[in-house]
């Protein structure tokens, strides 16, 4: 198991530093277009070839992992902050309070989200860089992917608030906010960091859909989704194998995070 | 030498059963995408039903998709009167419905009838519905007929191309038909059987009865993935239309059964927003207004780039409103823009912008940068526009690309106006300029660029809707092609429409379909299905 942990690691740190080191290791950037050699296979010059538009896809590959690794967690950050402010809160004060978080909990569950995606997408300033584009995008993510999480963590800390030693914290005087974060707060935390290994996978794979959609990263900005886009043609991808290389990452990404909530998830138990 | 005779008629005799076996009989196969909405072919407007119609019409005048000329059809000859408002067919005698009753005069009057019909809303109708009044018809004989319209109709006899004709008298009248085929099944959402007409009047030059085939099996796929697929394992014979990725595809394993016709009347282009009530800043409205601007932004564009990158070389850089492939109707003295970012910064420059850092900035010194808008999910678009993004980069204008879905971006285009530029295509699928009043007319819905104007806000946009008219109200082909010129070259010298490619027809047809030579116009593959055989 620890081998795998460590795999799991240094598969995700040597993707993160190759990413960081984008700069260095594709120094012409991901939006130059090499016009005469379109579609080329790997060489010398491009490790991974170029896409239709000439660019190189290593450099691509690089700064769009970056867009995808970065961002995500951020996003996933939010979203368990927000599921712990409303699930862990409600729940911890029950009653009424649990009941009217979780029907609103229920209505953002029943949204449909992607379209809600492509509503704020369509209702977003034109001029925008597509920097920002993609803050939005996984902003977007972040603000509507707490809601499962939200469910966890009101059910969690509902069985906490009748706990013996939160009770016996009540008896001992504290209570309001601070039996709160100093009791109920630290023993959410294995169900917290869970629920944020979970979303990191589940955004980056988000944002692959709607780049598959065309409602991603804007262009010339490279991120999973968009080079994904590249297997839509899937008559030629047995001939192309280096366009898989986003797919593999992705898998290696999401694998990578799955083993180590299972880890972390057997620690706990 | 008796026996070399006897050897080499023999050999003649099995050439000829060959041909004969291979000229007739047969299913031709392939796919819809859609289910066909209607079979009533007064009413169809849906590319699955126009499908059908082509397949079971019987016409008074058909448009040959080869030569673009009209042909005579049921009707023997025609004749349009000057003022474009009368035409007179003679019709050919001894012909029947696929049910056995006789064709005739009345029964192209009852069809004109049905067709101007207010209440029907037949879109083929509308185009006949010139000004205001009904059209009457005369039936001189059983084989003449005049039908007058209310006010002129420009190539009124063309667009009987699309006009199909009805029996009066047959008691199920929409089953009975005057083309090749009819329909024999149908199941929706899974097939459509259409048999061999047996009342079909038409032979070819050696007497054998058309069409050759015994029938059509029309398959619902809407997904071209699965089309493309079935086509390859040999379940259908023809696709009609494929994109430039698939046909390179499909020509590297099996390059006999692809076809590029060359440019079709479909074209690419961008245009920038000039509607003065539009919520974007007016200096941005100053470029927009600019056609100093609007030329140099087309001159930076790389077109012959776009056709290669995007469309693997099967596209034209487009010269202008009218595509090459349009042989009558194309102005011939337009030449395409020459790729030139060097002539389009000194047109900038002379127009009062200036480069300052990389940046192109305008005489108040604000920087040149604006978005284009483009449908999601279509990558020829976005592609093309990431090309003309780095492409205007060149000349110091930073281009954001925006993809939204198409019911947002129609919202922007026509309801809103908030928008800058927008990337889009337009599908011609007649030669005729008729069909584009609605675009070149100022007070037009479709005028993209500056929709519904009360009058025309431009001189050269009133110049335009004169020459529209006149060229609409003449029946003087010459006198037409002269407005429409003109127009052309107004359109190239203003690019209120920045036209950017024609895309080429591009088809594949199994080797084992016989016959098919497939054309730019639609339907480009089976134009001619009365003489395919398998």
């Amino acid at each position: 198991m620890k081998v795998l942990r460590v795999t799991a690691w240094l598969a995700l740190l040597l993707l993160v530093g190759g990413s960081m080191a984008a700069n260095w290791l594709a120094p012409a950037g991901y939006a130059r277009q090499y016009r005469g050699e379109p579609n080329a296979a790997p060489s010398h010059a491009h490790w991974l070839g170029t896409d239709e538009d000439g660019r190189d896809r290593f450099a691509r590959v690089l700064y769009g992992t970056r867009i995808s690794l970065l961002l995500a967690p951020a996003a996933a950050l939010l979203s368990t902050l927000m599921a712990a402010l409303v699930g862990g809160v409600s729940g911890y004060l029950g009653g009424a309070w649990a009941r009217v978080a979780m029907a609103v909990t229920d209505l953002f569950l029943s949204l449909p989200w992607l379209f809600l995606l492509i509503t704020v997408r369509a209702l977003m300033p034109l001029n925008v860089s597509p920097l920002f584009s993609v803050m939005v995008t996984f902003l977007m993510l972040g603000l509507l992917g707490w809601t499962s999480a939200a469910r966890v963590l009101c059910a969690s800390a509902g069985s906490l608030r009748n706990s013996d030693f939160i009770r016996q914290a009540r008896a001992s005087g504290i209570c309001g906010a601070r039996l709160f974060w100093m009791h109920v707060m630290p023993n959410l935390k294995p169900v917290l960091y869970a629920q944020f290994w979970i979303s990191v996978p589940v955004f980056i794979l988000s944002e692959a859909n709607l780049g598959i959609l065309g409602l991603g990263v804007a262009e010339p900005m490279p991120s999973w989704g968009s080079l994904l886009r590249e297997l839509e043609g899937l008559i030629s991808v047995g001939e192309e194998p280096w366009k898989f290389v986003p797919l593999i990452l992705l898998v290696l990404v999401v694998t990578s995070f799955e083993m180590l909530l299972s880890m972390e998830k057997g620690m706990a138990a | 030498m008796m026996r070399q005779r006897s050897r080499f008629i023999a050999i003649l005799l099995c050439v000829a059963a060959r041909v004969a076996a291979a000229q007739s009989g047969g299913e031709l196969r392939f796919c819809l995408h859609s289910e066909p909405k209607t079979f009533d072919p007064l009413k169809v407007e849906d590319d699955a039903s126009v499908t059908v119609r082509y397949l079971t019409s019987g016409v008074l005048v058909r448009l040959n998709r080869q030569t673009q000329q009209l042909e005579p059809e049921l009707a023997r000859s025609w004749k349009v009167s000057k003022d474009g408002r009368q035409i007179v067919f003679v019709l050919r005698s001894g012909i029947s419905f696929s049910d056995g009753t006789p064709f005739s005069a009345d029964d192209v009057a009852y069809t004109v009838q049905q067709l101007m019909d207010p209440a029907l809303h037949s879109p083929t109708g509308d185009a006949f519905r010139t000004g205001p009044g009904t059209a009457e018809t005369k039936v001189i004989s059983p084989t003449q007929i005049a039908i007058t319209f209310p006010a002129p109709v420009a190539s009124l006899d063309r667009l009987f191309d699309q006009v199909v004709i009805l029996s009066v008298h047959s008691a199920k009248r929409e089953s009975a038909v005057l083309g090749p085929f009819m329909v024999a099944d149908y199941q929706p959402g899974s097939t459509l059987l259409l048999k061999r007409n047996p009342n079909y009047w038409k032979s070819d030059e050696h007497g054998r009865k058309l069409p050759y085939l015994d029938s059509v099996r029309l398959d619902i796929v809407p997904n071209r993935d699965l089309e493309m697929l079935r086509f390859k394992k040999g379940e259908i014979d023809l696709i009609n239309s494929l994109d430039s990725e698939y046909f390179d595809k499909l020509g590297t394993s099996s390059p006999q059964a692809v076809h590029d016709a060359g440019a079709s009347l479909d074209s690419e282009q961008m245009w920038f927003n000039e509607v003065a009530r539009a919520p974007i800043p007016a200096y941005k409205k100053n470029w927009f207004h600019s056609a100093a601007f609007r030329r140099a932004v087309s001159q930076a564009i790389n077109r012959e780039d776009l056709s290669r990158l995007v469309f693997r070389g099967h596209a034209q850089p487009a010269v202008g409103p009218i595509s090459t492939a349009n042989k009558f109707w194309f102005n011939g003295k337009l030449k395409p823009e020459v790729y030139s970012p060097d002539a389009a910064l000194k047109a900038l420059q002379a127009a009062g912008f200036r480069m300052e850092n990389g940046a192109l900035k305008d005489h108040d010194g604000n920087a040149v940068i604006f978005s284009i808008i483009t449908n999601s999910g279509n990558k020829y678009r976005e592609r093309m526009a990431v090309l003309i993004q780095d492409d205007l980069q060149k000349i110091g204008i930073h281009v954001n690309v925006v993809t939204l879905d198409f019911p947002s971006l129609i919202e922007r285009m026509t309801q809103s106006f908030d928008y800058e530029a927008i990337l889009l295509g337009l599908t011609n699928v007649d030669l005729d300029p008729n069909e584009q009043m609605n675009v070149w007319l100022s007070s037009s819905e479709n005028h993209q660029w500056n929709p519904q104007e009360k009058a025309p806000e431009t001189a050269w946009e009133a110049e335009i809707d004169r020459l529209m008219r006149a060229q609409a109200s003449s029946g003087d082909i010459r006198k037409r092609k002269e407005s429409f010129d003109r127009v052309q070259e107004i359109v190239v010298e203003q690019a209120p429409f920045i036209y950017l490619v024609n895309k080429n027809a591009l088809s594949a047809v199994s080797p084992a379909v016989h016959g098919a030579s497939p054309v730019i116009l639609s339907p480009q593959t089976f134009w001619n299905v009365e003489r395919m055989s398998k």
